[in-house]
C-alpha cells in the first residue's frame, strides 16, 4: 500500500514490531545476535585479510603454539589455524544456513498444503513424511555421500532434506488450528482463492514457531555437518570446516591441545549464541506475551 | 454478622504500557446467609477484588497497593501463604466460569471431590466417598452413585457446574464467591444452575459474592449489588434500592442497554422471498457416527427482512448459518434469489460471495491479527474489482465512516483496538462487497452490554441504510426480540416453531418456545 498517508493517520504497531521491540530488550538475545554478526564478518572477511593461505604449509614451522606472528597457532603442516577457522566457519555457517533454508522452503509448503487441505492430501502428506521419520537419516546422507561422492552442494542438500520433516509437522500443526478461526472462515466467505487464503492469511501467522525452530535447526545442521565432516565423509583437506578441523584436532589432542580447544570453541559460542537467539525469539514471539 | 469487611482495597498491574489500576479504593463487606453482588464490565476489576482476597493475582504483574480484608476479624491481606493455603478451599470457595478448565480430566469426579476431605481433613475413604455422594445428591446430579466415578467430560455443561458446586462446598466453607458461575451456559441451565445457588446459600447460611456482569442475573440473586467500572466502586447498596432507583449515570446507562420490549424500528421486508430454503440438512461424520446437526429445515427469508435464528448450544444454529454460505456442506435445497446455491463448485460461488456476507461471533479471532484495518477492508474491495489502486483508500474510509469508525485509527492493527471496535470492523468488511444479504452468527455476545447495545443500533441503521436482508443468530431472546422481524426456533436440529417476533411472545405454540421464553424473562 504505497499511497502517500494522510497526515493525521495514525500508525499502528504490528505485532512483528512489537515482537522486534521485546526482542530487543533481551540483552542476552541482543549479545548473541551481535556475536553471530561478528562471526559471520570475521569468517567472510577474515580469509582475505589473513596474511596467510588456509591451505598454504609451512612445513618447516609444523604444529606451533599461538604466538604474535600465528594468533592461534598452526597445525602439522604449518598451515595458520585462525585463518583456517575462518574458512571453516564460512563453511559451517553456509551449510547451517543453506540447508536450514532447504528445510524452511520443502517444510513450510509442505506443511501448510496438508495442514490447509486436509482429508486425504493431509493424510497422504504427512504419511510421506513420517515413512522419512523413520528411516535412519544418518545411513541415508553417509550413502548418499558414499554413492555421489563427496560434494558440498550434495551435502547441503542431504542435510536439508533431513530437517524438513520437523518443519512440516509444525507447520501442519500450525495452519491447522488457524484454519478453525473465524478470520479463515471470513476470507472463505469473501470469496477469496485458496492460494490468497494459504499465503496472506494462514502463513505469515504460522511463521512465529517456526522462526524459532529455525535458530534451533541451524545449530543441529551444523553439527551435523561436524558430525559427517568428523567421520571423514563430508568436506576434506586442505578444505575446511568446524567439524573437521575438530576431528583433526581429536588425533592429536595430547601433543597440539589448541589444535582441538580453539575450533571447538569457534563452534560452541556459535551454536550457544543461536540457542540463546531462539530463545529471545521464541519470547519475543509468544503471542500470549504479546497480549499483556 | 459481617463475615468478610473489605476496606479500600487497592490492586495495580504494572506492565510495560504502564500501570493500570485495577482496583482503586473498593470497599465491601458480605454477612452470612447474604449475597453481595459485584456488577461490572470486562476490565472493570470485578474478579480482581475477590481474586485479590485469595492471593490468586500473580504478582508481579500485580501490586497490592493498600487495604485491608477481614475475614472473621483476620487480614487476609497479610496471613502467610500458607494460612491463606487453609483459608482458601476450607472457610473460601469459589466456583468459575468454565468448569471444564477448573476440573482435572484425568481423575473421575469422586476422586476430585474427596481430596481434600483425604489430606485435610484426615477422612477415611469411606467416609469421604459418602460425604462426597451425599453433596452430589445434594446439588441435584441424578444417580450420584454412579456420577461419581465418571470422568469431567462425561458431564453437560450444567452437570459439570453442578458437579463444581458440589467441590466447592465439600469443604463446608462459610464463604463462597461465584465468578460468573452461569455466563457459558444456556438459558434454561442458567435458571437451575441460580436456584440451586439460592437454595444452598438458604440451606447452608452460606456468605455469598456473585460476580457477574448480567444485571437481571444479579438482580435475582442479590441482596447487595456494588456496581464496578474501571477499577472504581461507581455504587453500591441494597439491590431492590439500586435497581429502582439507581443514582450513579453509569447504572443508569447499564441498566438501559439491557435489551428489552419489542422492535421499535418499522419491518422493512418486502412480501418477495430472496432465500427460500427447502429440506436443509447438514451432517457431521466422525469415527463416533453421525450427527445431524440440522435437520430437514425449511423456511423463506424475505428481502428486507431481519430473520432470527434462536437455540441453545449445540441446535445447529451456526451449521444452519454457515451452509447458506457455502461454508459447510449441506443437503437440501438453498434458492437464493431463483437461483438453487447448493451444489455449486467454488469457482461458481465466486460471484455470489459477494452478494452475501457473514458477520462473527469474536471480533477477537475473526480479523487476521497481521492485517491493518486498511489491508482488511481494502481486501475484499479489491479482489471483486469494486475499487482499484487509486480509488480503494477513499472507498476504505468511507466504509469506515459508515460503520462508525475513527478515520485516523484506518493504519492500525486488530490488537490495538477494543472489542466492540474490532466487531465495527469486521462488519464493516462484511459490508465492503455491498452485500444484500448478512448472517450475523451471534455478533454481540462476546461484547459488554453497553457496547452490545451500540453495535445493536449500528446493525439496525445498516440494515435501513443499505436495504440488508439479514439472519440474526443468537442464543439471546431478549436481542433478538429488540431486533428482529421474524423468528425460527431451532431445537437439536429441528425447527420447532417459527412465527412473527411479537406473535411468538405473546402466544408461542411449542412446548419448547415456552419454556425458552420462561427462562428468559428478565428478572428485573
Amino acid at each position: 500500500m504505497t499511497e502517500p498517508v494522510d497526515a493525521t493517520q495514525e500508525q499502528g504497531t504490528s505485532l512483528w514490531q512489537d515482537a522486534w521491540w521485546r526482542l530487543r530488550r533481551n540483552t542476552l538475545a541482543v549479545l548473541s545476535a551481535c556475536l553471530l554478526l561478528v562471526m559471520a564478518l570475521a569468517c567472510i572477511a577474515g580469509p582475505w585479510l589473513s596474511p596467510y593461505g588456509y591451505e598454504e604449509q609451512n612445513l618447516l614451522l609444523g604444529a606451533a603454539p599461538p604466538s604474535a606472528v600465528h594468533w592461534l597457532g598452526t597445525d602439522g603442516f604449518g598451515r595458520d589455524l585462525l585463518t583456517r577457522i575462518l574458512y571453516g566457519g564460512r563453511i559451517s555457517l553456509m551449510v547451517g544456513l543453506i540447508a536450514t533454508g532447504v528445510a524452511l522452503c520443502i517444510g513450510v509448503t509442505w506443511g501448510a498444503v496438508a495442514g490447509y487441505c486436509g482429508g486425504r492430501i493431509d493424510a497422504v502428506l504427512m504419511r510421506i513424511v513420517d515413512i522419512l521419520y523413520a528411516l535412519p537419516f544418518m545411513i541415508f546422507v553417509v550413502l548418499l555421500m558414499v554413492v555421489f561422492g563427496r560434494n558440498l552442494l550434495l551435502l547441503f542438500f542431504a542435510l536439508g532434506a533431513v530437517e524438513w520433516l520437523t518443519m512440516a509437522r509444525i507447520m501442519r500443526g500450525q495452519v491447522q488450528a488457524l484454519t478453525q478461526q473465524e478470520f479463515v472462515e471470513a476470507a472463505l466467505s469473501l470469496g477469496l482463492s485458496q492460494r490468497v487464503i494459504l499465503f496472506r492469511h494462514l502463513v505469515p501467522n504460522a511463521l512465529g514457531p517456526l522462526i524459532v525452530y529455525t535458530t534451533l535447526t541451524i545449530p543441529s545442521v551444523m553439527l551435523l555437518e561436524a558430525f559427517i565432516s568428523f567421520i571423514g565423509l563430508g568436506i576434506q583437506p586442505p578444505q575446511s570446516s568446524w567439524g573437521s578441523l575438530i576431528a583433526d584436532g581429536v588425533e592429536t589432542m595430547e601433543e597440539y591441545p589448541w589444535l582441538l580447544i580453539y575450533p571447538g570453541l569457534a563452534l560452541s559460542v556459535t551454536l550457544f549464541a543461536l540457542n540463546f537467539l531462539g530463545d529471545g525469539l521464541r519470547d519475543a514471539l509468544d503471542v500470549r506475551a504479546a497480549k499483556d | 454478622m459481617t463475615l468478610l469487611d473489605v476496606r479500600q482495597l487497592r490492586v495495580s498491574f504494572h506492565t510495560r504500557n504502564g500501570v493500570v489500576q485495577a482496583v482503586d479504593d473498593v470497599s465491601f463487606a458480605v454477612s452470612q446467609g447474604r449475597t453481595l453482588g459485584i456488577v461490572g464490565e470486562s476490565g472493570s476489576g470485578k474478579s480482581v477484588c475477590c481474586y485479590a482476597l485469595l492471593g490468586l493475582i500473580p504478582m508481579p504483574p500485580g501490586r497490592l497497593d493498600g487495604g485491608q480484608a477481614l475475614f472473621d476479624g483476620r487480614n487476609l491481606l497479610t496471613l502467610p501463604p500458607a494460612e491463606l493455603r487453609r483459608v482458601r478451599g476450607n472457610e473460601i470457595a469459589m466456583i468459575f466460569q468454565d468448569p471444564m478448565t477448573c476440573l482435572n480430566p484425568f481423575l473421575t469426579v469422586g476422586e476430585q471431590m474427596m481430596e481434600p476431605l483425604l489430606y485435610h481433613r484426615g477422612a477415611s475413604r469411606l467416609q469421604a466417598r459418602e460425604r462426597a455422594l451425599a453433596l452430589l445428591e445434594e446439588v441435584g446430579i441424578r444417580e450420584p452413585q454412579r456420577s461419581i466415578d465418571a470422568y469431567p467430560h462425561q458431564f453437560s455443561g450444567g452437570m459439570r457446574q453442578r458437579v463444581m458446586i458440589a467441590m466447592a462446598l465439600i469443604a463446608e466453607p462459610r464463604l463462597l464467591i461465584a465468578d460468573e458461575p452461569t455466563t457459558a451456559l444456556d438459558v434454561t441451565v442458567q435458571q437451575q444452575i441460580l436456584q440451586l445457588i439460592a437454595d444452598l446459600r438458604e440451606r447452608r447460611n452460606l456468605a455469598l459474592i456473585f460476580i457477574s456482569h448480567d444485571l437481571g442475573v444479579v438482580s435475582a440473586l442479590a441482596d447487595d449489588v456494588l456496581v464496578m467500572q474501571r477499577g472504581r466502586a461507581v455504587e453500591q447498596g441494597p439491590a431492590t434500592q439500586l435497581f429502582a432507583a439507581p443514582r450513579s449515570d453509569y447504572t443508569r446507562q447499564l441498566l438501559a442497554a439491557i435489551p428489552r420490549g419489542a422492535k421499535t424500528a418499522p419491518s422493512l421486508a418486502q412480501p418477495q422471498a430472496l432465500l427460500e430454503v427447502r429440506g436443509l440438512t447438514v451432517e457431521f461424520r466422525s469415527q463416533q457416527g453421525t450427527l445431524r446437526a440440522v435437520d430437514d429445515v425449511s423456511f423463506d427469508l424475505q428481502r428486507g427482512e431481519v430473520l432470527g435464528l434462536v437455540g441453545e448450544s449445540g441446535s445447529g444454529k451456526s451449521s444452519l448459518g454457515r451452509s447458506l454460505l457455502g461454508l459447510v456442506r449441506a443437503g437440501g435445497s438453498v434458492r437464493y434469489a431463483g437461483e438453487e446455491l447448493l451444489g455449486k463448485s467454488s469457482a461458481q460461488w465466486r460471484p455470489w460471495r459477494r452478494r452475501m456476507q457473514m458477520i462473527f461471533q469474536d471480533p477477537y479471532a475473526s480479523l487476521n491479527p497481521r492485517m491493518t484495518i486498511f489491508d482488511t477492508l481494502a481486501e475484499p474491495l479489491l479482489w471483486h474489482g469494486l475499487a482499484d489502486r487509486s480509488t480503494v483508500e477513499r472507498s476504505v474510509l468511507a466504509l469506515m465512516d459508515d460503520v462508525g469508525l475513527a478515520r485516523a485509527h484506518v493504519r492500525k492493527y486488530p490488537h490495538e483496538f477494543s472489542g466492540g471496535q474490532r466487531q465495527r470492523i469486521a462488519i464493516g468488511r462484511a459490508l465492503a462487497t455491498k452485500p444484500e444479504f448478512v448472517v450475523a452468527d451471534e455478533p454481540v455476545s462476546a461484547l459488554d452490554v453497553t457496547i452490545q447495545k451500540q453495535i445493536l443500533e449500528l446493525l439496525q441503521q445498516l440494515v435501513a441504510r443499505h436495504g440488508l436482508s439479514m439472519l440474526f443468530i443468537s442464543h439471546d431472546l431478549a436481542v433478538v426480540r429488540s431486533l428482529c422481524d421474524r423468528v425460527l426456533v431451532l431445537r437439536r436440529g429441528r425447527l420447532v416453531e417459527q412465527a412473527a417476533t411479537e406473535r411468538l411472545w405473546a402466544a408461542p405454540e411449542a412446548d419448547y418456545t415456552r419454556q425458552l421464553l420462561a427462562a428468559a424473562a428478565p428478572a428485573l
